[in-house]
């Protein structure tokens, strides 16, 4: 951290957006000290984070050039103008690849962006690159991704979570200030929890998944990552909004989310009714989740929310159907790579059928828990089993619905833990998918429902003093009021640690005595 | 022994002796909406290679379709006109399987639920008599890209050095309208089958929603045939023989399986069910792609787009706005215009029956619009070798030919110079007229005076005329007329030439 614009990475995007749009500081110094930051604490092959795997350093200092010229002139294209920002590699980007971290897309290059991309770029964001994620977001710790693993920034043993785990870590390590990624059954949030940042899961239909490539299109929806709840909410009103080009774009007014967290940081919640779920903690939840989480409760109540324990029976049968939906949905998806138009192909050579490139491609570029869900998926599908597989998760997704909207007629908000558990380490659960699912049982209901959900940190578990995230999950349409109540919390967790929770954040540069890290020219190059 | 029974297969009043045919009968339809069914690419046929094509309907990573408001109203006019009912909530469905031409690999389709179903059709026979053809459903979807085989001998994949791909097709919004089974026309169904794909066809060019050129591909047949023994109520097994493109081949096609399947019923042997291909050369049927497991499309509602929701007004404006049955309008303009079966059949395959009644619509009397369309323009159109319909007038300027005609501006002579001049493009009716200055001379007082002159100039002429010799006022005429080079009605030149001598001039 030798550089004098070092300290510019541990703003936060609201004041790095001020002090740009203030002409205190140009947008092409935030963005080299964020590029010389990914440069000293990403490099995958050296140990580093291994959160991007696309970095567009020179694209992205032009970008913010045209920016401050921008700015110098008398012009602001939006409130987070000449700030910063991560994508997911699962969003389509006209000027960098675009792989889902996946052997079968390397080297495509899409000839659009995503609706979410473009209005970034529209509201003068300044795109860093592209972040890691399990193979086409198909995963909970990262470790899934074709191009290497990523490190969780508060222990580079352990995993940032997943899919979005490179978006959670880049931002957890101010290699950004701020990340989209994507959340089929709690990929924002469970690697926002796991890496104490912010992430929201906004209400589906909301953020359009135009050029979000889809795994699950009836789950999928694009959101924020920050380190602040109030960065999310800015990020959140950049990407959100309908779109016509996605026909399960809600036809609405988005929800007044940096409204809701400005009111939110004023400390009060008097008359907010926050339903404890019952079904989503005790038994298998470690022992430092559940007393972090009971404290933010206590919290909660002390800011004057009525809090109340609310049942969800059907939350139990969430997991369950969503490795139904999710795969079923995904081996449709899926199935378009077959080397016939873009991406890798594997065997034609002039011995092989068509059929046989097909598969001996699909063989080649799929990693084993794709295949593995595609194959769970057909099954799901197929003639024999529909009616117990699909049939049967479609009935069980109906009653979450409906178990939600009863808790909602009881109270405002819903919270839960995150996650059962803090992030585990590297190779704990390769071998037992299983165990990687139940990483996901506290958000997949807020995804079979449509709902809203947002992971803020509440502290860390003293046992192995790792992030532990609050989930706040709402009615369709009402993001807002999880955004007012994690703001109003993030002011009370402040307030009494003395400090942001961000800066808790451990540098990784500081962990060990590692090597330079790969720079980002080889980074560029390896994409 | 398939090549026995291929060699001689039994004519349909044979099988009829034995077994009742029951036909199933599935056309495709090409919507001509001006974009494909789930993006705005254009939607036309004959576009170079890979041209109308964009992130959504070459299926690219992350591209989501958007549904063509104009192919839903055209799907719930063809199934109104089908007389079936509009579902309130239908929803899309993917049909997954691979192959090459389909982005993809899967097919945006419906399912259970298709915007219309439950209808009837009733199909004109050859005889007069109808025959009521149910319909079970109508759907949307998408249609495929197009595969071309090349190097091989045949042009189908087998034996090809490789292949080549055009995705301009694929996204065109498709129709496919399903029958139920048609049963008890016996000897009759081969032609019931043609007079049904026939009538269709008419249906849907009324409606304006489609081409519907088989030769093109913007309607395609698939043909299910199957036999029972007379007197049984169970289905015999069926073969499906795909993209039948021409009427008569439908009924071809329908006869020859009749007749190749009594061969192998008759001989002991079983029917496969599979799909078949037909030979428009040899008029017979040969197997298809063996299907050696029943395929399982794997079929669920396609999360992308959102159920549609006709509402009862919209329908019942579509409803109230449908055109006559092209049948029945043709009867109508038989009995309006007077005219023989044979004429209007001269007219019908002329291609010439919309110009001619869009004709009268604009102001022609039918007998005069019917004889510049059948007798001057269909020659023409033979002589420059297009079609009636792409001849470069339009039925209303040939309706103001007529009128000018009928005010005495033109002879029938000049009309035909009009209309040449409208056809090399030389502007409308009346820019002709002006342009090549062809108007009748009927200034009189400029006629007067050409009348006058010629009467000076034959003095004995006109000496004649005063004797009572009143048909040497003739050479009066013709002088007239080679002097307004024949631009003057003969018949005004005959009686001024009369008034200007009993005047005595």
């Amino acid at each position: 951290m030798s550089s004098p614009d070092a300290e510019l990475t541990r703003l936060d995007a609201a004041e790095i957006a001020r002090r740009v749009q203030a002409r205190e500081v140009s947008s092409v110094d935030v963005t080299r000290a964020h590029l010389a930051r990914i440069d000293a604490v990403d490099g995958a092959e050296g140990g580093g984070l291994g959160a991007f795997l696309h970095v567009a350093a020179e694209q992205a200092l032009a970008t913010a050039a045209e920016i401050d010229a921008e700015i110098a002139a008398g012009t602001v294209r939006g409130p987070l103008a000449g700030v910063p920002v991560a994508i997911k590699d699962n969003m389509a980007t006209r000027d960098m690849p675009t792989t889902c971290a996946s052997r079968i897309l390397e080297g495509w290059r899409p000839p659009y962006d995503a609706t979410a991309v473009r209005r970034l770029r529209e509201a003068g964001l300044v795109p860093l690159g592209k972040t890691n994620l399990d193979e086409f977001a198909m995963g909970g710790s990262n470790e899934n991704s074709a191009y290497g693993i990523v490190r969780n920034p508060w222990d580079p043993s352990r995993v940032p979570g997943g899919s979005s785990g490179g978006s959670a870590a880049a931002t957890a390590a101010g290699e950004t200030p701020l990340a989209i990624g994507s959340d089929t059954g709690g990929s924002i949030r469970q690697p926002g929890a796991f890496t104490g940042t912010v992430g929201c899961k906004p209400t589906y239909g909301t953020v359009s998944r135009y050029g979000l490539v889809a795994f699950s299109s009836s789950l999928d929806q694009i959101g924020p990552f920050g380190r602040t709840v109030l960065d999310a909410a800015m990020l959140h009103e950049v990407i959100g909004g309908h779109d016509p080009c996605d026909q399960t774009s809600i036809d609405a007014p988005l929800p007044p989310v940096v409204e809701a967290a400005l009111a939110g940081a004023r400390g009060d919640l008097t008359g907010v009714r926050v339903g404890v779920v019952t079904e989503l903690s005790g038994e298998g939840y470690q022992t430092g989740v559940l007393s972090a989480f009971t404290d933010a409760v206590r919290v909660l109540t002390d800011l004057g929310a009525e809090v109340v324990e609310v049942s969800c029976p059907s939350f139990t049968s969430a997991m369950p159907a969503y490795y139904i939906i999710a795969p079923s949905e995904a081996s449709s998806n899926l199935a378009r790579f077959d080397a016939m138009r873009y991406g890798l192909r594997v065997g034609d050579d002039g011995s092989h059928s068509t059929d046989e490139v097909m598969s001996l491609t699909r063989e080649a570029g799929f990693g084993p828990e794709v295949k593995r869900r595609i194959m769970i998926g057909t099954h799901a599908l197929s003639a024999g089993s529909y009616d117990a597989l699909y049939g049967k998760a479609l009935k069980a997704r109906t009653l979450v619905v409906r178990d939600f909207a009863a808790a909602f007629e009881q109270c405002d908000v819903l919270v839960s833990p995150t996650v059962p558990t803090t992030a585990f380490p590297i190779g704990d659960r390769v071998d037992d998918p299983v165990a990687m699912y139940l990483a996901d049982l506290c958000t997949i209901p807020a995804n079979l429902a449509g709902t809203a959900g947002l992971s803020v940190p509440c502290g860390r578990a003293p046992e192995d003093g790792m992030p532990v995230g609050l989930q706040v999950m709402t009615p369709a349409l009402a993001d807002d009021r999880a955004y007012r109540v994690a703001a109003a919390y993030e002011t009370a967790r402040d307030s009494a640690a003395g400090a942001p929770f961000a800066s808790t954040i451990p540098d990784p540069a500081d962990l060990d005595g590692r090597a330079p890290l790969r720079s980002v020219s080889t980074l560029q190059g390896a994409s | 022994m398939t090549s026995i029974v291929e060699a001689a297969p039994y004519t349909v009043e044979e099988v009829v002796e034995r077994f009742d045919p029951v036909m199933g009968l599935e056309v495709h339809v090409e919507l001509n909406t001006a974009t494909k069914m789930f993006c705005g690419c254009r939607n036309e046929f004959g576009a170079e290679p890979n041209t109308n094509v964009c992130p959504v309907c070459l299926g690219l990573p992350g591209s989501l379709p958007r549904v063509n408001a104009r192919a839903v109203e055209s799907a719930v006019l063809i199934g109104l006109a089908l007389n079936c009912s509009v579902r309130e909530r239908s929803g899309f469905a993917r049909k997954n399987y691979f192959y090459p031409d389909m982005p993809k690999n899967f097919q945006i389709s419906q399912y259970e639920d298709p915007i219309v179903f439950d209808g009837y059709l009733d199909v004109p026979l050859d005889d007069g008599t109808t025959w009521r053809v149910d319909i079970e459903r109508a759907h949307m979807e998408e249609d495929t890209g197009k595969s071309l085989h090349m190097g091989g001998a045949t042009g189908r994949i087998h034996g090809a050095d490789y292949s080549l791909l055009d995705y301009n097709r694929a996204g065109v919004p498709l129709i496919e309208i399903v029958t139920r089974p048609i049963e008890g026309a016996g000897v009759r169904a081969p032609e019931v089958a043609r007079a049904y794909v026939s009538a269709l066809r008419d249906v849907i060019k009324g409606l304006g929603v489609s081409d519907v050129r088989m030769d093109q591909g913007s309607m395609r047949c698939d043909a299910n045939v199957s036999l029972k023994p007379k007197g049984t109520a169970e289905f015999g097994t069926r073969t499906e023989t795909k993209n039948v493109n021409s009427l008569r081949s439908v009924e071809r096609a329908v006869r020859y399986e009749m007749g190749r399947h009594a061969g192998v019923l008759l001989s002991g042997g079983t029917i496969t069910q599979e799909t078949r291909h037909f030979d428009e050369q040899s008029g017979t049927t040969s197997a298809g792609r063996p299907k050696e497991t029943f395929a399982d499309y794997r079929f669920f509602p396609e999360p992308d787009l959102v159920p549609i929701e006709p509402s009862d007004d919209w329908v019942e404006q579509l409803r109230a706005g449908l055109p006559e049955r092209p049948w029945e309008r043709r009867a109508r303009i038989q009995t309006d215009w007077g005219l023989s079966d044979e004429e209007l059949r001269d007219l019908v395959n002329a291609d010439a029956l919309d110009l001619v009644a869009d004709t009268v619509d604009a102001g022609a009397p039918p007998e005069s619009a019917r004889s510049w369309w059948v007798a001057y323009l269909a020659q023409e159109a033979n002589t420059s070798g297009v079609a009636l319909t792409e001849l470069a007038i339009t039925p209303e300027q040939v309706a103001r030919v007529i009128t000018l005609v009928s005010e005495g501006t033109l002879t029938n002579k000049l009309a035909r110079q009009v209309v040449d001049g409208v056809l090399a493009g030389e502007g409308s009716p009346d820019d002709v007229v002006a342009g090549r200055g062809l108007a009748v001379v009927s200034d009189d007082s400029a006629l007067t005076a050409a009348v006058d002159e010629a009467l000076a100039a034959q003095p004995d002429v006109v000496q004649k005329i005063r004797d009572g010799k009143t048909k040497a006022a003739g050479a009066i005429v013709g002088a007239v007329m080679k002097a307004t080079r024949g631009q003057a009605d003969a018949a005004r030149v005959q009686s001024l030439v009369l008034e200007r001598v009993a005047a005595g001039s």
